[in-house]
């Protein structure tokens, strides 16, 4: 890897600040540089965004949700992401994590709020009850549809992590007893969506590191999703997938074709209409296979509405990427038209053959006229 | 050894055996055995994934076609037995839709009721099985004319051109397997059923469910073969008002049905009688009680008598 110009207090700095060396600090960028999709040259502008002495504001609402979005980014060890999210960014108000609580937790957002006006990241986890005006998830005497509208109106970008803040995820199932409902559906305007459930925490990571550094929201698929991470059909990387063409599939769990690794479509798998980055991220830094198919059992589709916590779990998913070009039309004829020399060769046995006749019928007439004078 | 006289008295006699055994009457509409076995194959259910088309390679032992890593077939040939293709149209983003749209169809050999393969084929190579109907080929009888090809109005049979040691290829619907209790691969593996093995009465009692249901609402459709136990829930197709195979060349073992138009899925118009019945009519009136043979012989021995009569007078 090309050696980052870091001076050497910086080194101090990282060692200090983040708890890491040098050297794993330079591979981080590097990861994280990668991971959305930009050059290597870039992770020298992501090393000193992340070396810049003002670290963004962060508030992190929790709402209808499990904390499972929290949990998966504080077991992210690539290196102690914890300490990461901690001092890259300053978590200014967050229920799961901060010390304080009541009307102290309250004022510290507050203060917050005020004190870094129109550049703070709004981070908000959990789906937002509207039924009977949102009574169901109150905090400090505030329903969740005024608190996200409050801490929305002066945030410099809003980021909805986790499937319940992106379109409901699990509180929105049917029958939705609490009206849960999407960030984006309360603020009326689009807002960043990580869905997953949990998401992958380098997928958040990574948006937060590339609105830092580039200063604007990576590019967006129209459910608001980032495409660096969101782009790709599961079905499309997945590890099993020669197993789907070759029409391989487990047909129970435990079953032959089970414990060979084959094709979970038909258990359910909602990897051939669900898009995310999990078979080549993986989950849990673990190694090969650490991801929901790779071990085994069907995607739920948690990253894409209408299909996780809709669908079945095991109801067979609809294929998202069919190409029809990539068939035959009816009627299509196996066979080429005549190549040159194929044409050629047939010219030639035509004209040899046209050619003997003439000489045998040229003297067949000579041998009845030798007859005679014999 | 035989002289003269006595082989013309065992030719008389057989000539006169053979006009009382023969029969008078068009050969009449070949009913479908009861036992019959088929396919259906509903091209809305289908979802290309191309699994038939492997494990029918698999199953039936064919050798692989064009590229080494990569197998493409384009047409179902000497060593391809099924194959899926698609209509597609304008932008091909919509299933089973004709504008701007697609659809799947499968081509493999259809099971007729009366086959012409059979019926022209003039050994024994292609015979059709009484009890499941299933079109069969023998290669130990096969003389390799290729009838069947010519007479096939779906171009099922293929011959394999390219080797030294040439046959038929067609589906056989996997009889081979069902000795070990199995059934045809492409049914086996379909992950949606869209093609079901199962009795052809059987099958067609699931197409009428099919057609009975309102298109769009979701229903429990069988998977694998009927009455194998596996099932999933799915989403009932538009289907066109046509199950092609049910009424043509008087009807086949393996039906399909389609969201599009069976013109465009290159599943032809054909008529509801079986040509073999018409071809196999007329063979028959010429032959019948062998009267007209009889007869052409007798005008020609008359003028060849007459002929000979002139010679030895000039």
């Amino acid at each position: 890897m090309k050696r980052l110009p870091l001076a050497p207090d910086e080194s101090a700095v990282i060692e200090q600040r983040f708890g890491m060396t040098r050297r794993t600090f330079v591979s981080f960028c590097a990861a994280l540089t990668a991971s959305m999709g930009l050059s290597s040259a870039a992770a020298q502008t992501v090393s000193k965004a992340l070396l810049s002495a003002k670290r963004p504001s962060v508030i992190w609402l929790h709402f209808q949700e499990c904390t499972g979005c929290s949990e998966s980014l504080l077991r992210a060890e690539h290196p102690t992401l914890e300490k990461l999210i901690l001092d890259i960014i300053s978590l200014d108000y967050h229920e799961t994590l901060m010390a304080a609580a009541g009307k102290q937790a309250e004022a510290a957002r507050e203060a917050a709020m005020a004190a870094n006006r129109g550049n703070y990241i709004l981070v908000v986890e959990g789906a937002i009850p509207t039924k009977q005006n949102g009574i169901f998830c109150k905090i400090g005497g505030k329903t969740a549809i005024d608190l996200v509208k409050e801490c929305a109106a002066d945030a410099a970008a809003v980021i909805a992590i986790g499937s319940c803040a992106s379109w409901g995820g699990m509180p929105s199932t049917g029958p939705n007893p609490t009206g849960a409902t999407s960030v984006a559906e309360i603020l009326g305007k689009p807002v960043l969506n990580i869905p997953g459930c949990p998401p992958n925490p380098y997928n958040f990571l990574t948006t937060v590191v590339h609105f830092l550094v580039l200063g604007k929201l990576p590019e967006l698929d129209s459910k608001g999703r980032p495409t660096f991470a969101y782009g790709r059909l599961i079905h499309e990387n997945c590890e099993r997938r020669a197993h789907f063409d070759a029409g391989r599939f487990a047909l129970e769990f435990g079953d032959e074709g089970h414990r060979k690794g084959y094709c979970l479509y038909k258990l359910g798998c909602k990897g051939p209409e669900t898009y995310a980055n999990c078979p080549t991220i993986l989950f849990g830094d673990a190694g090969s296979g650490s991801w929901p198919v790779g071990c085994g059992h069907p995607c739920i589709g948690c990253t894409e509405k209408g299909v996780g916590f809709t669908k079945p779990i095991h109801a067979l998913a609809k294929l998202a990427n069919v190409t029809p070009g990539a068939f035959p039309r009816p009627g299509e004829e196996q066979g080429e038209g005549s190549t040159l020399a194929t044409a050629a060769t047939v010219a030639a046995a035509a004209g040899l053959a046209v050619g003997v006749g003439i000489r045998i019928a040229k003297n067949l007439g000579k041998l009845d006229e030798e007859k005679p004078a014999k | 050894m035989m002289d003269r006289r006595k082989l013309l008295k065992v030719i008389g006699a057989g000539c006169g055996a053979a006009a009382v055994a023969g029969t008078a009457e068009a050969r009449g509409l070949r009913p479908m055995s009861p036992k019959a076995l088929g396919l259906l194959y509903d091209g809305t259910q289908c979802v290309g994934c191309n699994a038939c088309v492997v494990a029918c390679k698999e199953a039936n032992n064919m050798p692989r076609e064009g590229d080494a890593m990569y197998e493409k077939p384009v047409d179902i040939s000497g060593k391809t037995l099924n194959i899926i293709k698609a209509y597609r149209s304008g932008t091909a983003t919509h299933k089973d839709q004709v504008p701007d749209g697609y659809a799947f169809t499968k081509m493999s050999c259809m099971h007729c009721v009366d086959p012409s393969c059979v019926s022209a084929c003039p050994v024994s190579a292609m015979t059709k099985d009484p009890e499941t109907g299933i079109v069969k080929y023998n290669v130990e009888a096969c003389i390799g004319c290729r009838y069947c090809v010519a007479a096939c109005p779906f171009g099922v049979p293929r011959f394999t051109f390219d080797t030294p040691d040439p046959k038929i290829s067609k589906c056989q619907l996997c009889v081979h397997r069902m000795v070990e209790g199995r059934y045809a691969a492409c049914a086996e593996v379909c992950p949606t059923g869209a093609t079901l093995f199962g009795p052809v009465a059987e099958l067609k009692k699931e197409i009428a469910r099919r057609r009975a249901l309102r298109p769009g609402t979701k229903t429990i459709f069988p998977r694998g073969r009927i009455g194998g136990g596996d099932s999933y829930e799915g989403v009932v197709g538009h289907y066109v008002d046509h199950v092609y195979g049910e009424r043509e060349i008087g009807g086949t073992q393996v039906l399909h049905l389609s969201g599009v138009p069976f013109e465009l899925l290159d599943k032809p118009p054909l008529p509801d009688v079986a040509p073999a019945r018409i071809s196999e009519s007329i063979q028959h009136a010429i032959y019948n009680h062998l009267i007209a043979p009889l007869g052409f012989l007798g005008v020609l021995g008359v003028l060849a008598w007459r002929n000979m009569r002139k010679g030895d007078e000039s």
